[in-house]
């Protein structure tokens, strides 16, 4: 069982907003999705953007470069031209932290 | 329902009409007929990543060659549509078989302009449109030093800007007075070009060509322009706009201009047949009827008709996103402004970190991203949902604009 890490504290991820953290140079980026916080792998599958500097719509992920559009619960690519899901993580808080399992 | 449905055309349209049929829950025949010999793959990456290298094929496919199998598609790459009838709903592929067809979709795309000047037939004039193209300019990309590309269009502004990141000197010659003019117009055009004298590209505006010039081996040596220049290359490159592949529609007595003309839901005036992707001439709800010839607008044409061939009567209403990716400066635009009479920027133009929105009767209708990808995001609903902007909100890099939704 993957070791959970605190990446930083719920105030940083306003809902319907997304975070990217280094977590020893892999870039995994939170999403609040009203209060409820997803965790993924920053790098888009498809092209290697940042999905962080994407936007959020519903409990989609969209990669602003191509129009990817990712579930952030599955990692599954829903539209646009990514194939390949993105890797999801576990995700809790603790108290005003949050915790990232790889 | 009875009958296959039949796809014309193996590429990011047919490809995501398949695909939109199983998810919608057809579990009947699906029949999809490409004349190229592979499977669908992202045609984009042609002129970038794949010609500079850093894309394979394999990774560019849009389903792994196992998915048609597994989704029970009978894929037939590599086939012809020869004949379409649209009475007897049947079809006859370049091998003989015959299909019966409850409903099918035109997606046969488009093909190359091609330029009618003395010396057209040397080697090494290369067009881009498929893999096979593809794979003919990376192979003198590594064997030589020089290049013309003709026409500075999305193409040819693409394949300059991944033959200067591979090392060859080019020289650009383009009627036109300036880059990407057609789409982007004058002031923005020069931005463009800009980014491209930036990389080293010599640019010829006001030009065309009127002639090779060959070695005797018979590979093209030079590129003579209408002002009489010639300009040595050891190969070219010329991407001067398509032409619809509108014949077997043609025949088959279905209504055709500039592309297979479809109502607002992609039906087309035959019954049960429809069309999408770079062919389809549409009646778009928000601007009028055209054609457009991009990726984004494919699959999702695609996944529209698959839908409404399922019942589900959807309007197409899609704002027509794009993207254009040239050194690291990324292109990208939504909606469509021929005449706009105000354009509100955000952001700084002279540093290539802006956002153009174009509006018409106060109305956003089409939006230009210079390195502005979440900004063009933002304002698709916008264009969508047709509101009248705050000019001076829309300015202002700190408005959020999803806020502007009205």
């Amino acid at each position: 069982m993957a070791e959970f890490i605190t990446v930083g504290m719920a105030g940083e991820v306003p809902a319907g907003e997304m975070k990217t953290f280094e977590i020893n140079g892999y870039a995994v980026t939170v999403a609040n999705i009203d209060g409820e916080f997803r965790a993924f792998q920053d790098e888009c599958t498809h092209q290697t953007c940042s999905l962080g500097e994407g936007d959020i719509e519903g409990s989609n992920v969209i990669c602003v470069c191509h129009n990817a559009e990712f579930d952030i619960r599955t990692g599954e690519p829903q539209s646009g031209p990514a194939t390949v899901a993105v890797p999801v993580f576990e995700v809790r808080l603790e108290g005003d932290d949050i915790q990232v399992a790889l | 329902m009875s009958g296959a449905i039949l796809i014309v055309g193996a590429n990011a349209c047919g490809q995501a009409t398949a695909s939109g049929l199983r998810e919608g829950g057809f579990d009947g025949e699906i029949v999809l007929v490409g004349d190229e010999k592979v499977a669908p793959y992202e045609r984009p990456v042609l002129s970038k990543e794949y010609l500079q290298g850093t894309r394979d094929l394999e990774r560019s496919f849009l389903r792994p060659g196992a998915w048609y199998e597994e989704q029970g598609i009978d894929a037939r790459f590599g086939t012809r549509v020869e004949a379409l009838d649209v009475t007897s709903k049947s079809a006859v592929l370049d091998g003989g078989d015959q299909i019966g067809w409850s409903q099918v979709m035109l997606a046969t795309g488009i093909r190359n302009r091609t330029l009618d000047v003395p010396g057209a037939g040397s080697s090494g004039i290369h067009y881009l449109r498929d893999v096979a193209d593809a794979d003919r300019i990376r192979s003198d990309i590594e064997a030589s030093r020089r290049a013309v590309v003709v026409g500075m269009g999305f193409i040819g502004a693409e394949v300059a800007a991944s033959l200067r990141t591979s090392g060859i000197e080019v020289t650009v010659v383009e009627p036109l007075e300036t880059a990407l003019h057609r789409v982007l117009g004058s002031e923005f055009g020069h931005v463009i070009e800009g980014l491209h004298a930036e990389h080293g590209v010599d640019m010829r505006f006001g030009e065309g060509v009127s002639a090779f010039e060959s070695r005797p081996d018979g590979c093209v040596a030079a590129v003579v322009t209408s002002s009489g220049d010639s300009i040595p290359c050891d190969f070219a490159v010329v991407g001067i706009g398509t032409i619809p592949n509108t014949e077997l529609a043609e025949v088959a007595g279905i209504d055709h201009e500039n592309g297979i003309l479809v109502d607002a839901q992609l039906h087309t005036d035959a019954p049960d047949v429809w069309a999408g992707g770079d062919v389809a001439n549409h009646d778009h709800p928000l601007f009028g009827r055209m054609r457009v010839e991009h990726f984004d607008n494919a699959i999702k044409m695609g996944a529209t008709a698959a839908r409404n061939m399922l019942g589900a009567g959807e309007v197409f209403d899609d704002p027509h996103w794009f993207w254009s990716d040239q050194y690291d400066c990324s292109i990208q635009m939504a909606g469509h402004a021929p005449e706009p009479d105000e354009v509100v920027i955000r952001g700084e133009v002279s540093s290539r970190d802006f956002a153009a929105f174009f509006l018409v009767d106060g109305v956003l209708r089409q939006v230009l991203g210079i390195n502005r990808p979440r900004d063009v995001r933002r304002s698709l609903g916008l264009i969508r949902s047709q509101v009248s902007p705050d000019p001076v909100a829309l300015s202002d890099p700190d408005t959020d604009l999803r806020s502007l939704s009205g």
